[in-house]
């Protein structure tokens, strides 16, 4: 059923690999111009389902559609820059617009203004003519996502880019995430397995265990009954300050009846 | 040293190290140095066994240099890269073996296919080494981008529809034609110097891509240039020159990289408030 | 017949299949470390660049055994000296190192052809001369081939957390800088062993080959060192054999010894393709 509104929609999407099944009938749908948490504590499933929506992986069952945008834009995790190698901030982020082309990359004014256009927008001007394997972790995000962007794409992808950052970057990086969402409309899906520093710019959230998805406005998702039922065991959510914690139940607690379904109205 | 006799010399060590540092500047920066020493060596063989089948000797050498790229390709999809590319190289020097023995009059070639005859090569050879050279260097600019995209990230070329494989496979070709070309002038083992030191030195000079294969030229013809003078002045062999000059560019470019470093230091303070 | 006349009486023959033998069983030793902590480009390297020291010996007379090794482990310092761990960095100045290297072989080659006019020089160094070595050579070659595998020995341990595992090893207190020189100086040796017999340029099979295959069926450390020594040694000894025995199989002149071992190198790394795939770790 599409309306208007959804850009991206999963139904019932399983991937599975010889050896195990990573994802098992995940359904969520993401609204334009939102912006959705993709939060997976044990590192089993997100980046299989990011590969999955972006083309790279076939899933096995289900349907994946997303409407009209044929541009999407990847943030990959952990790419390790040779800091010896001859490429500037400035350099990755015009690849990002043209690094499929064919031919010697000749200057032109138009590309330097919208290069430009793009680090002013990551507040990258600062180190735009640094070699990119001398960035500190936080800066190569932020080039990183110029790159994605500058085909303004209408979907933004980015694979855990919190990992690895001290705390002032990830929230400079969230902030920048959000202002990229609301202020020039792309939809944003980020995966990460902590989804507290997300939790003030998150307009819905998929929450990723056992390979199945519970998706919904945060404040749906994130409870005890939700996630007990996803985990197949009894889960404690703790709210305390603005932050959640979510936490298994001691070695006593029985495993949860199969029968018990959770089902989540996704978001209208 | 400027004679007719030498001419031919010094124009075909330009073509080859405009060669040798176009194709080394990606030889560098994608980390295939091994796959860039194995394959004139592997390709070497090609002479003999063309010798023994009575055929023309470019023709061996691309044979066992579209052998070289096949096994390194293929056989990297089972194993380590530099597994694939050991195993490749042994293969096709095992055959070497065999038809050196075969074509007894070919071992007087031994020398001068691993270490060149520069200052023996004829007018006749300059054209075929131009027209290759050419069709290298074209095909390396052609793909300049998408080359250094899947060089920076794989998962970011393939997000732009630059399959890494392919990109991969693609480079070794050029790698093999390149190879094949330059071997019967310069030798299976001292190509490889010229592709690996110059861009070595010159992306730790200049920060941006294409200005660095650029400079990565200039130093080849440089070191080539000195080579044959000293070669012609001393009669030693010109891969000498070249295996110690290429040395020598790589300390260069460490040296001029410290250097460039203790000059910032004092400035580093800063960078930290950028965050 | 297997075994031509006259095999198992023949100097050569001894010689050869003692120091080919002791060849084959460092090499696999180290061929397996090699493998594991992927510098099969530097195992390769050290063999080109010690060529460079054999043809030094040529030139000034002295012990090739000595030629050889000297120069590998002069190379091996060099390598180490830059001292990086990036994989991509550590090949790009074994490139450097091997080119150098193979400008002196360039030297020291023109050299012998102008003081010794030997032509055959480039031939014995770069792929060896099994049947032409010294039987004097024996006794020091396996001293080198002994002090190999007794460093491998005392560094066990180390040695194989820091090929599975730098980063583990480092948080375990293992000098990691000097269980990777010392990795290189084992090389050196095993190298220099196996250029020797089989030259600097097919050394590489002896090195890789068996431990490659055996890597790909054995997943144990103890198991694949076993597996890569047996192959070693089998290619070897079938190498010598066929080699002799195709002297009187095509009449004239026989297979070159290299050949006949590289052959069945190869031969058994294909079959190991044909081997179950073992299950992976889970």
């Amino acid at each position: 059923m599409e309306t208007g509104q959804e850009l991206l929609a999963l139904d019932r999407v399983s991937v599975t690999f010889p050896d195990r099944q990573v994802l098992t009938e995940v359904s969520f749908t993401v609204n334009r111009g939102s912006f959705c948490g993709l939060i997976d504590a044990n590192g089993s499933g997100k980046t299989t389902l990011l590969r999955t929506i972006l083309g790279f992986q076939a899933p096995s069952a289900g349907r994946l559609r997303i409407s009209g945008a044929r541009a999407v834009g990847y943030v990959p995790q952990k790419i390790q820059f040779d800091a010896d190698m001859p490429v500037r901030a400035r350099d990755l982020v015009a690849l990002g617009l043209d690094g499929h082309r064919l031919g010697l990359p000749f200057p032109s004014r138009a590309k330097t203004r919208l290069v430009d256009e793009m680090l002013t927008a990551v507040d990258a001007t600062g180190f735009a003519d640094q070699r990119v394997g001398n960035l500190s972790g936080g800066q190569q995000q932020r080039v990183l996502i110029a790159h994605a962007l500058i085909r303004r794409p209408k979907l933004l992808l980015l694979d855990e880019p919190l990992a690895n950052l001290d705390i002032r970057a990830v929230a400079e990086i969230v902030a920048l995430l959000g202002r990229v969402c609301k202020a020039h409309g792309i939809t944003v899906l980020v995966s990460a397995h902590d989804m507290n520093p997300l939790l003030g710019v998150m307009d819905q959230i998929v929450y990723l265990a056992n390979g199945r998805a519970a998706s919904g406005p945060t404040a749906e998702v994130v409870r005890t009954e939700v996630l007990s039922a996803l985990y197949g065991y009894h889960i404690d959510v703790i709210k305390v300050h603005g932050r959640v914690l979510v936490i298994a139940a001691g070695p006593d607690e029985l495993p949860l009846h199969e029968d018990h379904h959770i089902h989540v109205a996704a978001v209208p | 040293m400027f004679s007719n006799f030498m001419m031919n010399a010094w124009i075909v060590a330009t073509i080859i190290a405009v060669v040798a540092g176009t194709t080394g500047f990606f030889v560098v920066l994608r980390g295939n140095s091994f796959a860039a020493h194995a394959l004139p060596l592997g390709t070497f063989p090609g002479a003999a066994a063309a010798a023994f089948a009575g055929v023309n000797e470019l023709f061996g050498l691309v044979v066992f240099a579209a052998l070289g790229v096949a096994g390194i390709s293929q056989l990297g999809r089972r194993q380590r890269n530099d597994v694939a590319t050991a195993l490749t190289l042994i293969f096709l020097l095992g055959l070497g073996t065999l038809f050196l023995s075969l074509s007894r009059e070919y071992s007087q070639g031994v020398f001068a296919l691993l270490f060149g005859d520069v200052l023996g090569v004829s007018r006749a050879e300059i054209l075929p080494v131009a027209v290759i050279s050419a069709i290298a260097v074209a095909a390396t600019a052609l793909l300049f981008r998408p080359l250094l995209l899947s060089a920076v990230s794989a998962d970011l070329g393939a997000a732009r529809g630059v399959a890494a494989r392919r990109m991969e496979f693609l480079f070794l070709s050029i790698l093999g034609l390149a190879t094949a070309m330059a071997l019967p002038v310069v030798g299976a083992l001292l190509v490889f110097s010229l592709m690996v030191g110059p861009a070595s030195a010159a992306r730790l000079i200049v920060s941006r891509p294409l200005p660095a294969l650029l400079l990565s030229v200039a130093i080849a013809l440089v070191i080539v240039w000195v080579s044959i003078a000293l070669s012609y002045l001393t009669n030693w062999p010109v891969g000498f020159f070249v295996g110690a000059l290429a040395a020598c560019s790589y300390g260069a470019g460490r040296g001029f990289q410290w250097l460039a470093h203790k000059a910032q230091v004092p400035s580093s303070s800063t960078n930290a408030l950028v965050g | 017949m297997l075994f031509e006349p006259g095999f198992f009486a023949s100097d050569p023959v001894q010689t050869a299949l003692i120091i080919g033998g002791g060849a084959a069983v460092v090499s696999g030793v180290a061929g397996v470390f090699t493998v594991l902590r992927g510098q099969s480009f530097a195992g390769h390297a050290l063999a080109d660049v010690s060529s460079a020291g054999g043809s030094a010996a040529f030139l000034f007379g002295i012990n090739p055994l000595l030629g050889f090794l000297g120069m590998a482990v002069l190379a091996a310092g060099a390598m180490d000296l830059v001292g990086v761990r990036r994989a991509q960095e550590r090949d790009l100045v074994t490139g450097i190192v091997l080119g150098a290297g193979l400008g002196l072989t360039a030297l020291f080659l023109y050299l012998d052809v102008t003081t010794h006019s030997t032509t055959g020089a480039a031939i014995s160094v770069m792929f060896g001369s099994m049947f032409a070595i010294p039987p004097s050579l024996i006794a020091p070659a396996l001293a080198v081939g002994a002090a190999a595998l007794l460093v491998v020995g005392l560094i066990y341990r180390p040695l194989l957390l820091c090929s599975l595992d730098p980063s583990l090893a480092d948080v375990r207190g293992v000098n990691v800088r000097a269980v990777g020189l010392l990795h290189l100086l084992v090389l050196s040796m095993a190298v220099t062993l196996s250029a020797m017999t089989i030259g600097a340029i097919l050394s590489t099979a002896l090195l890789i080959g068996p431990a490659a295959a055996a890597l790909r069926l054995a997943h144990q450390p103890v198991a694949a060192i076993l597996l890569a020594i047996a192959i070693g040694l089998a290619a070897t000894w079938g190498g010598i054999l066929l080699a002799y025995d195709s002297y009187d199989w095509t009449p004239g002149h026989g297979w070159p010894v290299s050949f006949c071992i590289v052959t069945i190198i190869f031969a058994v790394y294909l079959c190991t393709g044909l081997a179950p795939r073992p299950r992976a770790r889970a």
